[in-house]
């Protein structure tokens, strides 16, 4: 089912969660809403299932208003971060609920949902383990029974909170392939809360960025990394190195920094800041450039580099170890750095971002 | 031999703490168990037999055992709804509701026996309109249930009570995307999840029952075969100088009790079942 959302804003006390969310997701799409903690992509998720409620806006499904519209009479399939099975229910109980909880009339027979229990049991790769509880199974399993449950209604779409925040890697990305083939396999509308880059571009057809509780960008993988719309996006991709430059006629200048590759941007003349990632800095030993280099580590395939200019300040860089000047790279060289990929922001240092201003960004998992 | 190494505790005194344990678990429970036993024993089961089936000791048993099912009853219910309002809803007086909770604990029996006879009997507040209405409380088996009740109550509210509290809310939330209404979502997910507390919380409230004194004999009216609770017969046989008749009834009281816990365990080990933990 299509869905349309406009306008969304949400409140709990003092903070603003939601601050005006418009999005649009066409039927049959596998979109993830990214964002670090407290950007309140959870908080929209919940809205879409009917577990919060807006202060204002529309969520609109199919031409059908669904603030009008109760949880349970949405449909929906909704996958919880810690699985959220029922505790004391078996393997095949917690798969059937969905089902056997319907008002009479609307109920399958036994028979019939006994069946589908098999059905989804085969599906999910765990028909051995239909009489285990939820206790007796390890994570990877118990959020397989998690979505195994959120599928047996055959939802109109398919909601998941951090679905695989609680698995360690290599799982993960197991079920990661997983949720991909059971995407296509059920085609439903399928929208997915991640704080990992990773995770979202790896599964999402479409990826929303979300940041103190606005989306700041939507696209795919390739857009948000080339072209960041924001510093928050800059750096939340990790754009880490952020050097402040001079706009003259629509190219940026820095003593010491060559910039000529980066396209010209229509920028006032002014101050600006270019956002670059560690491995898209060129060090280019030169005698005379003004760089120098104060630290040099290695993980073995890479030098990681830090040299500090005396006006610029200090930058860090990525280097291949193997490379043939990698040589020259000493502490107290003096180097040009040249910037091989990178986004032009306006505003200098102390005022750098226009729209939003993510250093606020909590840290830690905010659960209003 | 004794590996080379061994971690420490962190407090240390193990053996100690055990041992004082140990020594007073036997002076205040054991002892007195088993020379009751004893006590009992040295009758011999003819005239043992002859004591706890006597017309008078079974109807106290009976109305004992009446009283405190119906109290139980009452409990079960008023103790989970009171357990959830306390949790659940967000309202002035809140905590002053949830520190009431504690005064039947707190309260002397006998005071609490003497206030309730003062209300139900006949020319007290609830009495003056009861009693026209064909509903006698005080000297009845419902006045005894009554006193049971009030004295028991906090037992099922603060063992629900901290079960609730530690329910995952993504539950509800999760049979609420299922498609749950709200009586399913109870009766399917709440329920079972504080049923072994709440089984728990109503075994201890049903043994305080049978062993309530203080506040029934105020209320009971204390009449032979009618309203005479069992505790109150084994402390008149007693005041008789009849020590082995007194013994005697107080070692069915004790059977009742023993019984009590042990279905409370099974029932909480079959409710638990599919904890891990339990396995």
């Amino acid at each position: 089912m299509a869905i349309s959302i406009s306008h969304l804003t949400k409140r709990f006390g003092q903070t603003d969660v939601l601050r005006g969310i418009d999005l649009g997701v066409e039927k049959g799409e596998l979109v993830a809403l990214l964002g670090p903690s407290g950007s309140g992509k959870t908080t929209l998720l919940k809205i879409i299932a009917g577990l919060e409620w807006p202060d204002s806006g529309r969520l609109v499904v199919d031409e059908a208003d669904w603030l009008q519209l109760a949880a349970q009479d949405r449909r929906i399939g909704f996958v919880f971060q810690h699985y959220a099975l029922f505790p004391h229910m078996s393997v095949r109980d917690n798969l059937a609920f969905g089902l056997t909880v319907r008002p009479r009339s609307a109920r399958p027979a036994k028979a019939v949902i006994a069946a589908k229990v098999e059905e989804l049991l085969h599906f999910l790769q765990i028909s051995h383990l239909g009489d285990r509880y939820p206790a007796q199974l390890s994570g990877g399993q118990r959020q397989r029974v998690a979505l195994g449950r959120a599928l047996a209604i055959e939802p109109s779409i398919l909601l998941l909170d951090e679905p695989f925040g609680a698995l360690d890697a290599a799982i993960r990305r197991d079920l990661r392939r997983w949720l991909r083939g059971v995407h296509e396999a059920t085609g439903s509308t399928t929208i997915f809360v991640t704080h990992d880059q990773e995770e979202a571009f790896e599964l999402a057809d479409r990826v929303v960025v979300m940041g103190e509780g606005q989306i700041a960008q939507i696209g795919d993988a390739d857009a948000i990394h080339d072209h960041p719309a924001t510093p928050f996006v800059a750096r939340f991709m990790g754009a880490t190195v952020e050097l402040p430059v001079t706009m003259q006629s629509g190219r940026a200048r820095a003593d010491g920094l060559d910039l000529t590759v980066l396209p010209r941007r229509a920028l006032p003349d002014g101050p600006a800041q270019v956002f670059a990632r560690p491995e898209d800095i060129i060090p280019q030993p030169d005698p005379a450039g003004p760089w120098r280099i104060i630290s040099r580590t290695s993980n073995g395939a890479n030098l990681r580099l830090v040299l500090r200019h005396p006006d610029l300040g200090e930058a860090e860089l990525d280097t291949p170890r193997r490379a043939v000047a990698a040589d020259c790279m000493i502490a107290d060289a003096s180097m040009r750095l040249r910037i091989a990929f990178g986004t032009i922001f306006p505003g200098d240092r102390r005022n750098p971002a226009p729209a939003s201003e993510p250093e606020n960004i909590p840290q830690l998992e905010k659960t209003p | 031999m004794d590996p080379p190494f061994r971690a420490k505790r962190v407090l240390p005194g193990f053996t100690l703490s055990l041992g004082t344990t140990l020594l007073y678990l036997t002076l205040i429970v054991l002892i007195p168990v088993a020379a009751l036993i004893l006590k009992g024993a040295e009758i011999g089961p003819e005239r043992f037999w002859r004591i706890v089936s006597s017309p008078r000791a079974v109807a106290a048993f009976r109305i004992t055992l009446t009283a405190a099912a119906i109290a139980t009853v009452f409990n079960a219910i008023y103790g989970l709804l009171m357990a959830w309002v306390l949790l659940r809803y967000e309202f002035r007086g809140k905590r002053i509701l949830d520190a009431l909770m504690d005064v039947p604990f707190a309260l002397p029996t006998a005071v609490a026996g003497l206030s309730l006879t003062a209300l139900f009997s006949a020319n007290g507040w609830f009495g003056a309109v009861l009693h026209p209405a064909g509903i006698p409380v005080v000297y009845t088996i419902w006045g005894i249930a009554l006193a049971m009740a009030f004295t028991s109550v906090p037992f099922v509210v603060r063992t629900v009570q901290p079960v609730l509290e530690d329910m995952d809310p993504a539950l509800e939330q999760a049979a609420v995307t299922l498609g749950a209404r709200p009586w399913a979502i109870f009766t399917r997910v709440v329920f079972p999840t504080i049923l072994p507390a709440w089984l728990a919380g109503c075994t201890i409230a049903f043994a305080r029952s049978l062993g309530e004194f203080g506040a029934i004999v105020f209320i009971a009216g204390n009449l032979p075969f009618q309203t005479e609770i069992a505790a109150l017969l084994a402390f008149i046989r007693l005041e008789e100088f009849d020590y082995n008749g007194a013994a005697a009834i107080a070692l069915v009281l004790l059977g009742f009790a023993l019984v009590l816990l042990l279905v409370s365990n099974l029932l909480q080990y079959w409710a638990a079942r599919y904890r891990e933990d339990s396995r």
